[in-house]
């Protein structure tokens, strides 16, 4: 197990060097620059500030520069936010999503395998066909008509939540709500499927004719076979939502992290755009290897290759 | 002899897109206290659904039990609620089915398996519970059962795993045990163990054993009784004697005739019997089995037979055996094995009308 967690993170920090190599090249590959607006700079003030930045130097120095600065975790200062560095950026932006997409997360985890769980169960009956109506809706309705929506029905017309802004937990319930929508509907789809499988599998004829009840098959013989792919899907949806979405954040004024990776690009703010690529590759790859490893704990028949062989 | 069970004129039906399939179109037979009774026939007979629908497995819709009584212990299952059912199931009727590789739950602990069974009938704890799942595993021939009890399916072979089914099959020492074609999934050699160990465990517990299969080399070695079943109706049951030494069905003969023996010579052909189960979406008029049956006679095609009795515990369905029937002299293969049996009737007494 050590032996393959060691492995991985090899592997993880290769993905790593790959991936800010690529975004490095792209992005200067890109026309325009961090100065180029639509008002043209005088050509005085431009070469100061490239001297200022380190823009005048060769790019394989600037490359260099990079790697090394990153390894030490410093992704330098913001070329559009005067007097911050990118790790300012991250550590403000950061908690707001995370707590944002954790809230988002639970929600779409809990009610979505529910959902999924009672679609399956109810097998073409009513139950079945509802939650699936609603999945479809989950999964059709843009986020940011969601939110609308949301905004409109539970703030101003019931009043039950407020509109918008980042203030108290109760500012947290709508964004959430609106980030968990698809991900939920999409985990209800794959639940429902995957639980259909599993049921019309001989071991749950075996668990009936032992006599267990149907509580007892769902619990203790169904779910945790039916989990796999949605566990599969968790890897990389949680490193999307933790990390925040531009549009729910625009839409309900949260300070998060999700705007800067859209803002970052049309500004040219290229170490701001390095900074949350670097960080974002860094949250999907860990998530997908603590996938990798709830797989082993989920199902006993995947053995983590480079652990012990044999047994 | 006490009888456990007593199935009587069990009709059931799947609905499905094509329209009603009748899979068991009148099935009755009865099993004993202590009696293995082997339910033989080719697939689509009807002898799986037979078989899960004494245990109430068979999903409703589709399925539905049109007619008939299950009486098991006196009381009529078929009338059962699938709650009652659930006190039942696992406790006084348990169940082995035909695939090893499938039929346990790849994610959990075969003890923990084994020990469901155990919390939920017997009501014991967890260590009890454990306890007797090393017992148990020990009983049905695994090695360190105390190692295995914590090792998950894939970790057992595939002849393990049935020993382990039966584990948990037997795990509340039911009074019935249903076998689903257990051997059939298992090469030649570990077959041959199952069977002994079914036989060795039946001795010590007293259990009854229906045993469902296509194999009448396996139904010799176990059987006491033997129902023939073919498109969802018994054609001919009686004692292993009766149904191996003096057969009187065509359809038998063909099954008869169909299994090599050790005496059969290398240049004899073996048997088949040509073409394919009718549709039971549609039975046909008359004997099911007249379209493939090369002894069938002008009736056979437009009334079906009715249950001839040829000793006390001889049933057939055919109308070979009616005193009007010309006599017919069956394949060479079933020839050979006939021997004059000294309970038989003077003359096949028909019990049944057809309707």
């Amino acid at each position: 197990m050590l032996r393959y967690i060691s492995r991985r993170l090899l592997s993880i920090l290769l993905s790593l060097f790959l991936i800010i190599t690529a975004t490095f090249f792209l992005m200067r590959a890109a026309p325009g620059g961090p100065f180029s607006g639509e008002k043209k700079l005088p050509p005085e003030i431009e070469k100061n500030l490239n001297e200022y930045y380190g823009l005048d130097r060769p790019w394989y120095e600037q490359y260099t520069d990079y790697l090394v600065s990153i390894a030490k975790w410093d992704f330098g200062p913001s070329f559009k936010y005067k007097g911050q560095t990118v790790n300012d950026l991250i550590n403000e932006g950061f908690p707001v999503s995370f707590f944002l997409g954790m809230e988002a997360l639970l929600l779409a985890v809990s009610l979505g395998i529910l959902l999924g769980v009672i679609a399956a169960l109810n097998h073409n009956k009513w139950q079945d066909y509802g939650a699936m109506i609603f999945a479809v809706l989950g999964i059709s309705v843009p986020s940011f008509i969601m939110a609308s929506l949301l905004q409109y029905v539970l703030a101003i017309k019931l009043g039950m939540f407020p509109v918008a802004r980042w203030e108290s937990l109760q500012h947290t319930v709508l964004p959430a709500l609106a980030l968990a929508a698809t991900p939920m509907a999409f985990i209800a789809r794959l639940t429902r499927s995957s639980m259909l499988e599993v049921l019309s599998n001989d071991y749950i004829r075996t668990a009936k004719a032992k006599g267990l009840s149907k509580g007892q098959i769902t619990v203790k013989h169904a779910i945790r076979n039916a989990l796999l792919p949605v566990v599969t899907y968790l890897g990389p949806l949680s490193a999307a939502v933790l990390t925040g979405s531009f549009v729910i954040e625009k839409i309900f004024g949260i300070p998060g992290l999700g705007s800067q990776f859209v803002l970052s690009i049309s500004n040219r703010d290229y170490t701001t755009i390095m900074g949350v690529t670097v960080f974002y590759s860094i949250l999907l790859l860990f998530s997908v290897l603590l996938v990798d490893i709830a797989y082993g704990l989920i199902d006993p028949r995947i053995k983590l290759a480079g652990g012990k062989k044999g047994e | 002899m006490e009888k456990l069970l007593e199935v009587k004129d069990l009709q059931v039906s799947f609905q499905t897109y094509g329209g009603e399939v009748q899979a068991v179109r009148g099935v009755s037979f009865h099993l004993n206290k202590g009696e293995t009774l082997a339910i033989v026939g080719e697939s689509g007979s009807g002898k799986s659904v037979t078989s899960q629908t004494i245990m109430r497995l068979i999903p409703t819709p589709p399925g539905k039990i049109k007619s008939g009584q299950i009486i098991f212990n006196g009381e009529d299952l078929a009338k059962k609620t699938d709650k009652e059912m659930e006190a039942i199931r696992g406790k006084d009727i348990g169940m082995i089915f035909q695939d090893p590789m499938t039929s346990l739950n790849p994610t959990m602990k075969v003890g923990h398996q084994i020990m469901e069974v155990l919390v939920k009938h017997l009501k014991m704890d967890k260590a009890a519970a454990k306890e007797r799942a090393i017992e148990l595993l020990r009983l049905v021939g695994i090695p360190f059962p105390e190692k295995r009890v914590n090792q998950y399916p894939h970790e057992f072979s595939g002849g393990m795993r049935q020993r382990a089914m039966i584990a948990v099959a037997l795990a509340s020492n039911p009074k019935l045990l249903i076998a689903d074609e257990p051997t059939t999934a298992l090469d030649v050699t570990i077959q041959a163990q199952i069977l002994e160990l079914m036989k060795d465990l039946q001795k010590k517990m007293g259990t009854s054993i229906i045993f469902i299969t296509h194999d009448l080399g396996v139904v010799a070695n176990v059987a006491d009784r033997v129902a023939v079943m073919y498109a969802g109706k018994i054609v001919e049951m009686g004692t292993v004697d009766e149904i191996f030494y003096d057969p009187r069905h065509p359809y038998t003969w063909g099954l008869l005739a169909s299994m090599p023996s050790l005496d059969s010579d290398d240049k004899s052909e073996l048997a088949a019997i040509p073409g394919t189960p009718p549709d039971l979406t549609n039975p046909p008029k008359g004997d099911a089995f007249a379209p493939r049956n090369p002894y069938a006679m002008k009736i056979d095609f437009e009334l079906e037979p009715p249950m001839f009795k040829i000793s006390d515990t001889h049933y057939a369905a055919t109308w070979l055996l009616h005193p009007d029937a010309p006599k017919v002299e069956p394949p060479e293969a079933v020839k050979k094995r006939l021997r004059q049996l000294s309970s038989n009737y003077p003359q096949p007494v028909i019990v049944k009308e057809s309707e």
